[in-house]
């Protein structure tokens, strides 16, 4: 791969992050994406639609979200200070409502009244059913059979906000299912559909699209920094499941060349294991919906199941641009298994009083790990991109306690 | 002149819509592939589409997904069928066969080995759901060794976008019918007659039309103006549970034979 000055500049017109990316779907898409794109890249350069977009930010998910020193924390791991970008303080509990509100509000000028989605912990699915209700279009939400089973709250949440939830009861019924089966809808229903993708994966311009609609929580975080600290992180870390939390943090710094940059993948049992998933650390580059990116699999290139004790990381590729930063050697990708997590939520809950979401737990267990390796003095900025109500179930079953 | 191209002339010269049906490859039976598809050819298949299995077949019904699911589960994969089509072409050197499936198994497997292997074991034509004209460069390597590389169009497909897939179509066109999966049931022929007409008349390649035929009727509604009619789903449907090779090749004369006979009878 030649060398990168401008990070910030991709994806290319065909929606290429260098190798990765693309649209890798079928020709009866190729209409609907070609609409989106055309509606989106008109939009993102349109006053009155980001004047809309930063209204509905401030006001109704409570942008800008603060960045916490977990003092107690980074005390109890002994090293460099942790920084935490509280994406679990924005309405609805994760940095997922950033997006939905974005590609609802583009839904909306595009005039689609039925918005669908997919969801694996379901934090997504609540988003697009709050950005749903919030604009007054109609919700229908895939979700894998499997993963209604560990996230029933969600699922009622989803309920109780007018959408309606169809399991999945393809495959592994989990996230992945799910995804295949609302792009069989979008393919259907187009003409009056809007499919809002939760991840930075997909066809082009999804992967851009959902990570423009994130990136608002690396520009925040990088002028806050500035503000506060009168200096950059050292290095950031964020959890990696499709990837959106990460990639919305990273952007932002991507031209910056000092500030270091790690994504958690969740390697469930342990990458050795076989039982995990995490795409980058252990996958190899393939095509799985819609864009080519690293995935995991067997050697008949069928998709692989995954493991991770969060629903959310459970999915056997990643964002195309994650892809692209790991060959550029931009980002490092590690991973973080169950137990780890598990240990890091409990650690943060009793030393910062903050229950986060598994997923995000994963991220703080590897700025744990950062923090363990830099100086008193250094940085390590960790976006903690949900709370963990949700999980709490799981969590007690785990730990064999009854609720 | 390719195989499919060699098949094509000779129905048109006959006057004579073909019939391809569509597969999954290793269902019902990895043991009986081998007897399904020669059964095809009895039945009167004039090219065969065998689907080769994916875990995640966005552009699939549910009818294709699980019989995917079945030769996954079976242990099916990208090498069998190929190993498949090489014994098939022992016995039989014209009915076209065309490869359909999604492009990680190929990836997985290696374009430059896939094209190789794919052509020794006889195969013509591929047909990559999830690659369309804009991703092809990928499948160069598929190309130099002379696979045809069939195209789909949809109903969908702008008419800018379509003469540029009339202009790169290579073997045939592969009209989808109806903007959905695979299976799906809504068809309105009117409509498809039109577009396909119009296809017809810019098309360097013949124009097969799929997507939502299921029987004689509905094959014969659509052979008034396509070169050819492809019958998937309703087909791997009928076959499910068959066991043994004499099970499939009945079923598969039962289904097959009067939807040939309507397409005939023009």
């Amino acid at each position: 791969m030649p060398t990168i000055r401008d990070f910030q500049s991709w994806p290319d017109a065909q929606g290429r992050f260098g190798d990765f990316g693309g649209q890798y779907v079928a020709e009866t898409l190729m209409a609907p994406l070609a609409e989106l794109t055309e509606a989106y890249l008109r939009l993102r350069d349109d006053p009155e639609f980001l004047a809309e977009l930063d209204r509905d930010l401030t006001h109704y998910v409570g942008r800008p979200s603060p960045i916490y020193h977990a003092e107690r924390l980074s005390k109890h791991v002994g090293g460099a200070r942790i920084l935490l970008k509280r994406e679990d303080l924005n309405h609805t509990g994760a940095h997922k409502i950033n997006n939905t509100i974005g590609q609802a509000l583009v839904a909306k000028r595009m005039g689609k009244p039925r918005i669908i989605a997919e969801t694996g912990a379901g934090q997504h699915g609540v988003a697009s059913a709050t950005v749903a209700a919030r604009f007054g279009l109609k919700c229908v939400v895939y979700m894998g059979a499997v993963d209604i089973e560990r996230q029933k709250i969600n699922v009622y949440r989803m309920k109780l906000l007018g959408a309606d939830v169809v399991p999945v009861t393809s495959g592994s019924k989990t996230l992945k299912d799910a995804l295949n089966e609302a792009m069989r809808d979008w393919v259907t229903n187009v003409a009056d559909t809007f499919y809002i993708i939760g991840t930075v994966a997909g066809p082009h311009p999804y992967p851009m699209m959902v990570r423009d609609f994130n990136a608002v929580v690396g520009r925040e975080a990088r002028a806050q920094m500035l503000q506060q600290y009168g200096r950059l992180p050292d290095v950031l870390t964020a959890c990696v499941g499709g990837g959106s939390n990460a990639i919305g943090l990273f952007h932002a710094f991507l031209n910056d060349s000092d500030v270091r940059m790690v994504g958690a993948e969740a390697a469930g049992e342990g990458i050795s294991t076989g039982h995990h998933a995490a795409s980058l650390a252990a996958g190899r580059p393939g095509v799985l919906h819609g864009n080519r990116t690293y995935v995991l699999c067997d050697d008949n290139g069928q998709i692989t199941e995954t493991h991770s004790v969060s629903a959310g990381l459970d999915y056997p590729g990643v964002g195309p641009e994650h892809a692209f930063l790991k060959d550029a050697g931009r980002a490092e990708y590690v991973g973080v298994t169950d137990d780890e997590a598990l240990e890091a939520f409990h650690l943060l809950a009793r030393t910062e009083g903050i229950l986060a979401a598994l997923e995000s737990s994963h991220a703080v267990a590897q700025a744990m790990k950062l923090a363990r390796e830099l100086p008193k003095d250094g940085i390590v900025l960790c976006n903690l991109s949900g709370r963990g109500d949700k999980d709490v179930h799981t969590i007690a079953a785990r730990e064999g306690v009854q609720v | 002149m390719s195989r499919i191209d060699r098949r094509f002339a000779a129905l048109k010269a006959a006057g004579r819509t073909g019939l391809i049906p569509f597969v999954t490859a290793g269902d019902p039976s990895p043991a009986h592939n081998l007897a399904l598809m020669h059964a095809l050819v009895d039945a009167g298949a004039d090219l065969i589409e065998l689907g080769v299995p994916f875990s995640d077949p966005m552009a699939d019904g549910p009818v294709i997904q699980h019989a995917s699911e079945r030769a996954i589960a079976k242990g099916v994969g990208l090498g069998d069928v190929l190993a498949w089509v090489a014994t098939f072409r022992e016995r039989d050197k014209d009915t076209p066969v065309i490869l359909m499936g999604y492009l990680n198994p190929i990836e997985i497997h290696g374009f430059q080995r896939f094209a190789n292997e794919a052509v020794a074991a006889g195969v013509d034509g591929v047909l990559v759901v999830d690659c369309p004209l804009e991703e092809s460069a990928t499948l160069a390597p598929l190309r130099a060794v002379g696979l045809q590389q069939i195209l789909l169009a949809a109903p969908t497909t702008a008419p800018a976008r379509m003469a540029k897939l009339c202009e790169a179509a290579a073997g045939f066109l592969y009209y989808v019918s109806f903007a959905g999966i695979t299976g799906a049931g809504r068809l309105s022929t009117q409509d498809i007659a039109a577009r396909v007409a119009d296809i017809r008349a810019h098309a360097k390649s013949p124009v097969a039309v799929g997507f939502g035929v299921k029987d004689a009727q509905s094959a014969k509604a659509i052979a008034g103006f396509a070169d050819a009619v492809v019958i998937g789903s309703a087909l791997v449907e009928r076959l499910d549970g068959a066991i043994t090779a004499q099970d499939i090749a009945v079923r598969v004369g039962e289904f097959l034979g009067p939807i040939r006979t309507a397409l005939d009878a023009r």
